[in-house]
């Protein structure tokens, strides 16, 4: 029977990793990412897990050697945040470009300068297009669940692609909470073996990774479009495998009260637990409000989003990352464009906040509610407001 | 000439696992290197290539020069990426997942991708002493992109980067010494070879991947296009480079230092230099301190060689 224990949540990923039977992990570390790396290598040392460690010598390279290792057959796993992804960014694209399905725990953390260490959602949206599915998660046992998920979704032979799962720096990461961890003959029945279908090897020598000229360039793009599209098929059938085995259900679009509310919020990452508590208040005194929290990212669920807010008359957005000169928060302009061509759909009002570790309590989000049914009725002179901001 | 062409089938395979029909300029130092390096380096081989020349002329959509297993992925990556496949191939033969055998991992770069941009991989992978094998394939700038400098360019070169101008001789660093950098991680071997002396390099390509553990050979690959020389002079520029110690052969074998081809005397460098339009603004004053430079260089490696350790 699965076991529930109390663990901090960095150390439960690496026991997921654990369960998974990740074949190599390559990292560098950084703050808040460390304590998932030092785990795994403590696994490692302690023979807890049989897995190829490399203490590479930046993420550029961890990046680098997941490519190779995933390219020759093996399971990978690696986990980073903020600067490190950034400076992965490059080698990111290549790994969805040729298939090669590495799974990453991504801390989110904030952007420097100045430096934080704290979390927000500024690293994930620079690595938006990198052509990854990327899946939130906002507790521990979710973190774990998804990281499960996520090696039999990315190795899927229908998909091959790298996987992110997000979770937020410290408020998450650095947590104590209480997670169940499936038995390993479960995980083993759950996760098959990894089998590339043309892995680097002498006996059937292949090429990887040649140039595109003009030629051929869009079209290797457009199956790459085509591919991530079609994985989100395969990400719900695994959700619902999962749900079945291990009772805990999964979806692209979360709602929360959302049924019947007039006014929802929109979250993605831990902050979708507070907002139920303000939710919860509201609801209380008679407010019709409800809570949309969005799990999947990357592939954008265009219609679950759709279906989940058509009857509402405000969506009001909250996001952790500015587009500096752009529209504000990059998931608030993802929500307006899914929306602009439905008959049917609510005002959309854009907030940022929670920059660099900044907190919002439940009031907080009560009060982000309350102004933006104050906008939906009134208007704005602004795009979107940045919450609790000091002048 | 004629008995070396009934000899050397013997000593050397047949079997081109670099194909011909490349895309490579007329002349190519660097895709006669890779293809002895192939010669020498068999089937079992994975190979990883960075960036640049290499990668450009063997492999665009939807053919391929490879005939073994080989990736490119970016360009400053290349040592990293073979770390990652060396290791999966580990815990995929502990685990039973694939047959127990011997397999070089191999990763190509030109200078730039080795002694630039791909340097913090490179020391990375030779510090964590990975069972792999590192060529550089060393023409002296970045020629893909057109002939701009890089750390590798020789003093006085003129490059599209480093002109030679009415203030300028060009390029005014010396050349980066990337296998005495490479040697300095205490790696098992180090060597440097270059193609006109075709034997020694296959040799040196089999040695260094025999070796348990990282080992670095260092290629220098003369590039008519960016030297501006004739393409029919690589060889014999190649043997110049040798013979007036401007690039010596040696090696360098846990930590010990051998001079595989030693001269009485050097021929001057202007020998090398004259044949090639990069060198050919230098005045007498440079061109001395050049030869200055080389010399004593050439009497330290030999010292090196003659104590028998670094």
């Amino acid at each position: 029977m699965a076991k529930r224990v109390g663990i901090e949540v960095s150390l439960a990923i690496a026991e997921a990793a654990k369960l998974a039977r990740a074949d190599v992990v390559a990292a560098y570390p950084i703050t808040p990412q460390t304590h998932i790396v030092e785990h795994l290598a403590k696994l490692v040392a302690d023979g807890e897990m049989d897995t190829q460690y490399i203490p590479v010598e930046s993420e550029h390279s961890a990046m680098s050697a997941c490519l190779g290792a995933s390219a020759a057959g093996a399971r990978t796993f690696t986990a980073t945040a903020g600067q490190g992804l950034e400076l992965m960014h490059e080698v990111m694209y290549v790994a969805s470009s040729m298939q090669l399905p590495v799974v990453m725990t991504v801390v989110n953390r904030a952007l420097s300068a100045p430096l934080s260490v704290w979390g927000d959602h500024s690293d994930v949206m620079a690595v938006r297009d990198t052509g990854w599915i990327q899946i939130f998660a906002e507790n521990g046992q979710e973190t774990v669940d998804n990281v499960l998920c996520a090696f039999r979704i990315g190795e899927d032979r229908r998909v091959l692609l790298p996987v992110m799962i997000h979770l937020d720096g410290f408020y998450l990461s650095h947590v104590i909470e209480p997670v169940l961890f499936p038995e390993q003959s479960q995980v083993d029945k759950f996760i098959p073996p990894y089998q590339h279908p043309m892995p680097l090897h002498p006996d059937r020598p292949v090429t990887m990774g040649a140039f595109g000229p003009p030629i051929i360039y869009a079209e290797t793009k457009k199956a790459q479009e085509v591919n991530l599209e079609a994985s989100k098929e395969v990400i719900l059938q695994c959700w619902d495998e999962f749900g079945k085995t291990f009772k805990r259900y999964y979806s692209p679009v979360e709602s929360y009260h959302s049924e019947k509310a007039k006014v929802l919020l929109l979250t993605m990452g831990s902050f979708g637990e507070t907002a139920m508590t303000a939710i919860d208040k509201m609801r209380g005194e008679g407010r019709e409000v409800g809570l949309i929290r969005l799990r999947l990212w990357r592939p954008f669920p265009f219609k679950e989003i759709r279906q989940a807010v058509k009857n509402a008359e405000a969506l009001i957005v909250l996001d952790r990352a500015l587009s500096f000169g752009g529209p504000g928060g990059p998931v608030c302009s993802e929500i307006k464009a899914a929306l602009y061509g439905e008959d049917k759909k609510p005002k959309v009002i854009g907030f940022v906040g929670g920059l660099g570790g900044r907190d919002i309590t439940p009031a907080g989000f009560e009060e982000i509610i309350n102004r933006g049914i104050e906008i939906s009725q009134k208007g704005s002179e602004n795009e979107f407001e940045i919450f609790g901001v000091r002048e | 000439m004629e008995n070396y062409s009934v000899y050397v089938p013997r000593l050397v395979t047949k079997r081109e696992n670099f194909a011909p029909g490349h895309r490579a300029c007329i002349g190519c130092g660097e895709a006669l290197a890779v293809r002895l390096a192939c010669k020498a380096l068999g089937q079992k081989t994975i190979i990883v290539t960075a960036t640049g020349c290499i990668e450009i002329i063997s492999s665009q959509l939807p053919y391929t020069s490879w005939r073994v297993p080989w990736i490119h992925t970016l360009f400053e990556n290349t040592a990293a990426v073979a770390s990652g496949i060396e290791s999966g191939l580990k815990i995929l033969m502990k685990k039973g997942r694939i047959a127990q055998q011997e397999i070089t991992v191999v990763a190509m770069a030109g200078d730039g991708g080795t002694s630039d941009i791909g340097i913090q991989a490179l020391s990375g992978a030779l510090e964590r002493g990975h069972n792999f094998l590192y060529l550089c394939f060393d023409n002296e700038a970045y020629m893909n992109t057109g002939i701009q400098r890089s750390s590798a360019t020789p003093f006085g070169a003129s490059t599209t980067t480093s002109p030679a101008g009415k203030v300028s001789i060009g390029q005014v660093t010396w050349k980066k010494n990337m296998p005495a950098i490479a040697a300095a991680h205490n790696i098992p071997y180090v060597a440097t070879a270059c193609p006109s002396y075709p034997i020694d390099l296959m040799a040196k390509v089999e040695k260094g991947a025999a070796t348990p553990g990282p080992a670095y050979v260092h290629i220098l690959s003369v590039c008519p296009t960016g030297w501006r020389c004739a393409t029919d002079l690589t060889i014999r520029i190649g043997r110049l480079a040798v013979e007036t110690g401007i690039f010596p052969l040696y090696e360098v074998e846990n930590g010990k230092y051998r001079l595989n081809f030693d001269f009485p005397k050097l021929r001057p460098v202007t020998d090398y230099m004259k044949l090639q339009g990069r060198f050919r603004h230098l005045s007498e004053d440079v061109i001395n301190k050049i030869q200055q430079r080389v010399s004593a260089e050439y009497a330290e490696l030999k010292e090196k060689a003659s104590e028998g350790k670094g």
